[in-house]
């Protein structure tokens, strides 16, 4: 077993460290969570100075807030369009039409698509706030209607479209390499059977990366179920509209004060999480 | 064994750190004979940004002259002004946290509002409890109605920075074109939805901006709501209840409809993330006719040299009007026009480590030279009596607010609940901008209201 041969007692003085920031600063903070999760913690006021044992009460309440269930709606809306569908197909598309280009023209576009991605996301808001905005927005201008506030209008809509534009590098930096594992013999046989693109896409490549699929879309959607950037744009507005959970739970917590109350809804964010990550890997396994 | 024993202990401390943050608190004289004080000052102020001219004031004027003043008497003294740039709501959880973890500086500048949930939860106490001994012969400069704004449950938590009051601003030039009088001054809502009906005619001019939606935050309850409210005879919060969906709350929520369903106002800018600032860009552009503000927006919005939004022409372009009940007598106290007024106040922190230096520095930050000075030549309702006698006379805006408007004006209640009705009430008004019936929007105030503060404390 002690294959390094330091034993027992100097093995866990190496480990000591890591434990101890992992436990001050991961487990410490969760633990905190849980139990601020079950009080009428406050910011300011009475229930600041003396919080209140609640028990499960707050989650009882988030589950029947109407903004609540609004921003449940939002988050799996947000995280289906923008990610699942959005990320994935882009990606792909991508990483499949850049397999022919010439090596110029790839590197190019690569670079553009990693560029949305590696820029901060102050920037990046600050960017759509000026195209999507009213009056001298560069969006409205282009289509001629230079009254159309999209951010207002159109607010779930510009999230989604926003996030694919923004998330998309990673997706198609994944499918590459998938691709490359994708035996040439194998694309080149469908090709003299004569399959359209779309059955060789199907009947060949994705039996090869399945994995990937699979590993790529719980990946991204966990990003961007948790993702917080929605708070830059729209700031969840309007009328909650656009108030997806990681928003409505900041909005809560600092914004409303109540800590205890947003506490929970983390945990339910956390759990509904969980259970995305159960059927994926589920899925994973079964192909396995 | 040894090394784990050390990194065991150096864990331990390493936790147990984290819960001895508290710093001392108690006794009020504690280090009152230091020769070295260093005393922080936090204000949402800062150099070429928010509030620019407090920060300069402070940074330039404030921290050398008491630096100096200190020095004469044999002590060392460092003042740290530390700037910030945030937006109110931001800015007041940057407080609370850093009392909430016993940090943050010695002299804070809160919102006059903030005042009773920071007191309620023990983040702020009384000034006496925290320094001693506060007589002060500048208390008789500051008006008994002021000095409110620093108070809580009867006891003085801290020294108010001025005050301010609500009125109708509006474009004289587009009123002269719509064939409105320079000298408008309406008497009921009818009036004022009259002028807009005449406004509507003019192309690319919204006619009214009364604030509403949750995006504006306390600006729509502050120049929305509560004028409105103030105008159908009782004020939000009356003899321990909140006000519930009332006939007068239906009122000022049919008003709303009238104005952003009737194409009276833009409904869109409501819900804009940066709304209010757009609102004073469309003022001064002569595309807003008339918006309900306090005197800030004349001496920071439009103000010719300084304001965010610049009017060349302020002094002649625009006019002000008192904001009328809802029917001549029909507004709190049977007034025929109403106003709000809020204010800054600056409290100390129970945890300095030097109560009586930091009350020194706070009577040096109010005296009558300092609060001269902070206007930098220009006019504001200072809290200091003696000041506002010598500088409104030159802004006849602002000595119509202190003549006209103070007489007449309320203040918010300052307790924990308020922000919470506050935002019901932003809530309500943003339902019937996006064209829900006002019965239904003051349902679901109600229902908001309730869950909020208890039903036992809806009246």
């Amino acid at each position: 077993m002690d294959s390094s041969g330091l034993g027992v007692r100097r093995a866990v003085a190496f480990v000591a460290p890591a434990l101890v920031l992992v436990g001050v600063f991961l487990v410490f903070p969760a633990l905190w969570t849980l139990y601020i999760g079950i009080t009428d913690y406050q910011l300011t006021g009475p229930a600041a100075a003396h919080p209140r044992v609640v028990g499960l009460d707050n989650v009882v309440n988030a589950v029947r807030d109407p903004l609540f269930t609004n921003s449940v709606w939002l988050t799996a809306l947000f995280v289906l369009g923008s990610a699942v569908v959005g990320q994935n197909a882009l990606g792909f598309a991508l990483a499949w039409l850049l397999r022919t280009v010439r090596p110029g023209l790839r590197r190019t576009v690569e670079g553009l698509v990693l560029l949305a991605w590696i820029l901060p996301g102050t920037v990046v808001a600050y960017l759509w706030f000026a195209v999507l905005s009213r009056d001298t927005g560069t969006l409205g201008v282009l289509l001629g209607s230079p009254q159309t506030a999209w951010l207002v209008q159109y607010p779930m809509t510009s999230l989604v479209v926003f996030n694919v534009w923004r998330g998309t590098a990673f997706s198609m930096l994944l499918y590459t390499s998938a691709l490359a594992a994708v035996p040439p013999s194998q694309l080149e046989t469908a090709r003299l059977m004569g399959a359209s693109a779309w059955q060789t896409v199907r009947d060949v490549v994705f039996p090869h990366i399945r994995g990937h699929v699979l590993t790529n879309t719980l990946l991204i959607s966990l990003w961007t179920a948790n993702d917080f950037t929605p708070f830059l744009l729209t700031a969840g507005g309007p009328n909650h509209r656009s108030e997806v959970l990681p928003v409505l739970i900041y909005r809560q917590a600092l914004e409303s004060g109540q800590l205890g109350y947003a506490s929970a809804m983390s945990l339910l964010l956390l759990v509904g999480n969980l259970a995305i990550a159960l059927v994926y890997l589920r899925l994973l396994r079964r192909r396995a | 064994m040894r090394r784990t024993t050390v990194f065991g202990l150096l864990a331990v401390c390493g936790l147990a750190a984290g819960c001895l943050g508290q710093p001392q608190e108690g006794d009020q004289a504690r280090n009152a004979g230091a020769k070295e004080i260093t005393l922080t000052i936090v204000a949402n102020a800062a150099a070429g940004g928010k509030n620019a001219r407090g920060a300069n004031w402070l940074q330039n004027w404030v921290i050398p002259k008491f630096t100096e003043l200190q020095k004469a008497k044999g002590v060392t003294a460092t003042i740290r002004f530390e700037q910030n740039g945030a937006g109110d709501e931001d800015y007041k959880t940057k407080v609370a946290l850093d009392l909430k973890t016993g940090g943050g500086g010695d002299i804070i500048e809160i919102d006059g509002i903030w005042l009773g949930e920071f007191a309620q939860a023990g983040q702020i106490k009384p000034l006496n409890d925290v320094v001693g001994d506060t007589d002060w012969d500048g208390w008789n400069q500051i008006p008994r109605a002021v000095q409110g704004l620093g108070e809580f449950d009867g006891k003085r938590y801290g020294v108010p920075m001025g005050t301010d009051g609500r009125v109708l601003f509006f474009n004289k030039k587009l009123f002269a074109q719509a064939g409105l009088p320079a000298d408008w001054q309406p008497r009921s809502w009818q009036d004022v939805l009259d002028a807009g009906a005449r406004l509507k005619a003019l192309p690319g001019v919204t006619p009214l901006q009364l604030n509403a939606g949750t995006a504006m935050g306390e600006a729509t309850t502050m120049q929305g709501v509560l004028p409105a409210l103030a105008g159908t005879g009782r004020p939000i919060y009356e003899n321990g209840k909140w006000q519930g969906d009332s006939p007068g709350l239906k009122d000022v929520l049919g008003l709303y409809r009238r104005i952003y369903d009737g194409g009276l106002g833009d409904p869109v800018l409501q819900q804009e993330a940066k709304g209010r600032d757009r609102s004073f860009q469309l003022f001064s552009q002569n595309r807003i006719g008339v918006l309900l503000e306090g005197d800030y927006f004349w001496r920071s919005v439009v103000e010719p040299r300084n304001g965010v939004a610049k009017m060349a022409d302020r002094d002649t372009a625009v006019g002000w009007a008192l904001v009328p009940a809802e029917r001549p007598g029909s507004g709190v106290g049977g007034q025929d026009f109403v106003s709000m007024s809020g204010g800054g106040v600056r409290v100390i922190n129970p945890n300095t480590r030097y109560p009586r230096q930091a009350w020194e520095f706070l009577q040096f930050l109010n005296s009558a030279e300092a609060v001269r000075e902070s206007l930098a030549g220009t006019a504001q309702l200072t809290q200091r009596q003696d000041v506002n006698d010598q500088v409104l006379k030159g802004d006849p805006m602002l000595t119509f607010v202190a003549e006209k408007v103070l007489p007449i004006t309320r203040y918010r209640p300052g307790l924990a609940d308020y922000p919470k009705v506050s935002a019901a009430l932003q809530q309500a008004t943003a339902d019937v901008v996006a064209g829900r019936s006002p019965d239904d929007a003051a349902r679901a105030y109600r229902e908001a209201l309730v869950k909020a503060v208890g039903e036992g404390n809806v009246g």
